[in-house]
């Protein structure tokens, strides 16, 4: 979601007539933001019905807490943290796969301080091959297979592009753990990238 | 001398522009030294690029339409929650 937009006239014009009570404006919301937060929705929950599920879990809080919006934030950012907390919370409902270890997807180090293995750089698809959808839905499966603690800080960080300190705040964790998790959750995602990026089997 | 293991823990520092000079220095020599290093922060940094760009709307698909039965779903939600 563009996030460092000034409101738009429409947005403010919005809220009033939400605030207003008026029926109208609650569907103008859900069609001018709905399609974006499904997005979002989507890349933490891979189940469509759960994805749905957030998403109508999000325009509830959000609209129980609109006397509350101070106008401050965008209309579309405020929603955007709504519906990553939906979609969490979701989430810690669902019954977890066995999960990878991250200490085995982590680099391993001789006692000297040195890699164990040897790296070699990998010859990466450019930009453009990496958005094609195949690529992407690969890439996908495999950020999927992070233990979840470290795939969501992950989405939160590198994707939804969410400071560290609002990310430490919806986890309830400090910010160092966060920056922790994420390093560690980018380290894994290239172990687990490099028999794609790297050509090894 | 830095070892691996301390520049692989620095380098999400060092990305950010957040390691102090004397810090930068040592992991900048550990690199021109080490050729894994080196690998190592290159395919760190795609696998960065690789996740983002998962993501990425298609150019065709730019805009997710959210679909009519779930508008008719949350409308329908917030008239209950009000009667």
């Amino acid at each position: 979601m563009d996030q460092d937009a000034p409101p738009t006239h429409s947005d403010l014009e919005l809220l009033a007539s939400l605030r207003a009570g008026e029926d109208a404006a609650f569907e103008t919301l859900v069609r001018r933001y709905g399609g974006r937060m499904l997005s979002v929705a989507k890349r933490f929950l891979s189940n469509e019905a759960d994805a749905h599920d957030a998403v109508q879990e999000a325009f509830l809080s959000a609209f129980k807490a609109l006397a509350s919006f101070d106008g401050r934030a965008q209309l579309g950012t405020w929603l955007h943290r709504i519906v990553v907390n939906a979609a969490l919370m979701k989430l810690r409902t669902k019954s977890r796969h066995p999960e990878l270890s991250i200490d085995d997807l982590l680099p391993k180090f001789k006692a000297d301080g040195h890699q164990e293995a040897p790296c070699s750089r990998w010859n990466a698809p450019p930009v453009a091959d990496m958005e094609r959808a195949e690529t992407q839905q690969l890439i996908r499966e495999h950020i999927n297979k992070l233990p979840e603690s470290y795939r969501t800080v992950l989405l939160l960080r590198d994707i939804e592009e969410l400071d560290t300190d609002v990310v430490a705040q919806i986890l309830d964790l400090n910010p160092g753990t966060v920056k922790v998790r994420l390093h560690r959750a980018r380290q894994a995602l290239r172990t687990l990238l490099d028999p794609l990026f790297g050509g090894k089997p | 001398m830095m070892t691996c293991q301390q520049l692989i823990d620095f380098l999400s520092d060092y990305l950010d522009g957040k390691l102090p000079l004397s810090q930068r220095v040592a992991f900048e020599l550990h690199l021109t030294l080490c050729r894994d290093c080196r690998a190592y922060l290159h395919n760190y940094k795609t696998a960065i690029e690789a996740s983002r760009s998962a993501f990425d709307a298609p150019a065709d698909s730019l805009k997710e339409v959210i679909p009519e039965d779930l508008v008719s779903a949350i409308l329908k939600a917030r008239q209950s929650e009000q009667s």
